[in-house]
Order: structure tokens, then C-alpha cells, then sequence
């Protein structure tokens, strides 16, 4: 299993902290965002392909093509500029 | 230091990781500050308040009522006034010792450059992309080290750019690619989120002044607010990036 986290406006909108996913057939982190745009309704808004989010593999900043593996803790937040 | 400074900064100069030594590194120092909105409001009072000997503080914009929520450093009184202004008022009352410059108008280009190079550290406490990255790209150039905070809703992000060869920038964790971004004026932002992310961006900088502790440098700090909880993500140069990358 590969466990996916939703941090502040995402998890907001989502109106959930967390969830498990099967590591089988998902290649990468953007194999993880589209399962997750594939639940349709807002997750198909928030993980839109035009939508920018930042995700982390591990605690570690990465992109979409980062390979996952079971047992990976994917985390999803927004980008920030505001000042 | 005379006895006046002695007592005024003798919180301070009692933390080891500070001292005396840490404390005149501070007096010495030069800041440039972009952005003296929600989160430069109090990065400008704890660095004045702290001692940094010459602060340039840069902003185009003017005090506006909506501001005042949560940019603690203007006043009502002082709607319409320039913000550097204002605020070079308030740090003066808070710290007549220190210097302070204003630049009221948007820093680009050479002049952006050139200011940056007079400065020992930056903070940006702007609020959009376009002047991210450029800041980040004129410091990288320089190598001047970075302090970078963003806020708004109830979240935020801060992080520290050293500007050395083989550590990360800001271009590493943000694409350029145009994306939408989002703005206090149309999502909001609740006032002490600004003045948590700006705090420890004044932090931060007074660490890389003084080299007290470790900083966030190769580190994305981001606070949920409205959970209260804390990430810190790592954060390594991207060997393909247009403003540091090698290949």
C-alpha cells in the first residue's frame, strides 16, 4: 500500500487528511495523481492537469516522474506565493 | 558596542549561539527586504528590533485600510502613505540606531542586481512569482544567501536559499510555467499565519547572519494552520535547473 496525505488547502478541500492506495500498476507519483483525478468530483477539479501541486516522496520534494514503490508515503500540498 | 547597545541587545547577547561576536555581526549586517506586507511587516520589526545595522526596505505600494488585518508594522493613520515609509516610521521609533533605507518602487533588473550585491542576506517577503523569481535568480547570481517565506489562507512555506554551489534555489522547488496563482485579495489569509511564517523568516536570518545553529537551508518548511501541523520536506538541487543546475 502506498499511503497519500493532503496538507492544508488541499486536504481542506478534499475534506480528507489521508488515504491508502494499492501500489500495483502505479508507476509513478503522476500514475498516483491520476488515480486520484480518477475518483471524479472535486479530486478530478484539485488534481485537474492545468492544477500545479507540489508533492513530496518519503519527506522529500520530487515531481511527477518519481517512481513509487509499496510502502511510499506520498504527500500533496499547494503552491504558496502569497505575501 | 556602547553601554546603551550592551543593555538594548543583552537578551540576546546572553544566548550562547549569539554572544557579542553574534550581536555585532547583526550591527554589521545589510538586509534587503522585499515586500513589507503581511509577512515583511514583521520581518522588518525583529530584525530592527534585533539589530541588523542597515536594513533597504523595498515595496511600490501604498497603506491601504484591508491591509491593516495583518500587516502589524502600518497604522490606520497612515492609510495612503507609501509602505516603506510607514514602516521606516515605525522601525525608526522601535530602533532610532539602526539604518534604514527606502526604495519605493519595484526593483528590477540591474538596479535589483545592485542591491543584492550590497546586501549580506535577502528576504523575500513579496507576494507573487515574477518577483520570486527574479530575486531568486539575481541572489543565485550573486550568491547571496535567501530567505524565502509565503503565506496565505491558513498555510504557509519558508524556506533558506544559501546560494552556494550544490544547494538548492527557489527555481528547484517552484516551476516557471505561468501557473495561476493565488492572492490574499481573492482567498484570504488569516492575520498570525503572516506573522508566523514572517517570524521565522526573521529567524532565520538573524541565524545566517550571526552562523548561529543550523538553517532550513535543503529543507521546505509548510504549516497547515488550521490543523496546526508542521512539515518539513527535503529539498535537494535540482541538477537541471535553469538558474542553478550543472547539466
Amino acid at each position: 500500500m502506498i499511503k497519500v496525505l493532503f496538507f492544508a488547502s488541499l486536504r481542506e478541500q478534499l475534506d480528507e487528511a489521508s488515504l491508502e492506495m494499492e501500489a500495483e500498476g502505479l508507476a509513478d507519483l503522476g500514475a498516483v495523481l491520476m488515480r486520484l483525478r480518477e475518483r471524479g468530483g472535486i479530486w478530478a477539479d484539485v488534481f485537474a492537469a492545468d492544477q500545479t501541486v507540489m508533492m513530496a516522496l518519503n519527506q522529500e520534494m520530487t515531481g511527477t516522474d518519481t517512481p513509487v514503490q509499496d510502502g511510499d508515503e506520498v504527500a500533496f500540498f499547494p503552491p504558496v506565493t502569497g505575501g | 558596542m556602547n553601554d546603551e547597545q550592551l543593555l538594548r541587545y543583552s537578551r540576546q547577547i546572553m544566548l550562547p549561539s549569539i554572544g557579542i561576536e553574534g550581536q555585532q555581526r547583526l550591527l554589521d549586517a545589510s538586509v534587503l527586504l522585499i515586500g513589507l506586507g503581511g509577512l515583511g511587516a514583521p520581518v522588518a520589526m525583529y530584525l530592527a528590533a534585533a539589530g541588523v545595522g542597515r536594513l533597504t526596505l523595498v515595496d511600490f505600494d501604498q497603506v491601504d485600510l484591508s491591509n491593516l488585518q495583518r500587516q502589524i508594522i502600518h497604522t490606520t493613520d497612515r492609510i495612503g502613505t507609501p509602505k516603506v515609509e510607514s514602516a521606516k516610521q515605525a522601525l525608526t521609533a522601535l530602533n532610532p540606531e539602526i539604518e534604514i533605507e527606502c526604495i519605493g518602487h519595484q526593483l528590477e533588473g540591474d538596479e535589483l542586481s545592485a542591491q543584492i550585491q550590497r546586501a549580506d542576506l535577502v528576504v523575500d517577503a513579496c507576494d507573487n512569482f515574477a518577483t520570486r523569481f527574479a530575486i531568486n535568480a539575481a541572489c543565485h547570481e550573486n550568491s547571496t544567501p535567501l530567505v524565502s517565506g509565503a503565506a496565505i489562507r491558513m498555510e504557509g512555506q519558508v524556506s533558506v536559499f544559501p546560494g552556494k554551489p550544490g544547494s538548492p534555489c527557489y527555481r528547484c522547488l517552484y516551476p516557471e510555467n505561468g501557473q495561476v496563482e493565488d492572492t490574499c485579495t481573492a482567498n484570504g489569509v488569516l492575520a498570525p499565519v503572516v506573522g508566523i511564517i514572517g517570524s521565522i523568516q526573521a529567524t532565520e536570518a538573524i541565524k545566517c547572519l550571526t552562523g548561529a545553529g543550523s538553517t532550513l537551508e535543503g529543507q521546505l518548511l509548510i504549516l497547515d494552520a488550521l490543523h496546526m501541523q508542521w512539515r518539513s520536506l527535503k529539498l535537494k538541487a535540482d541538477p537541471h535547473c535553469p538558474v542553478c543546475g550543472t547539466g
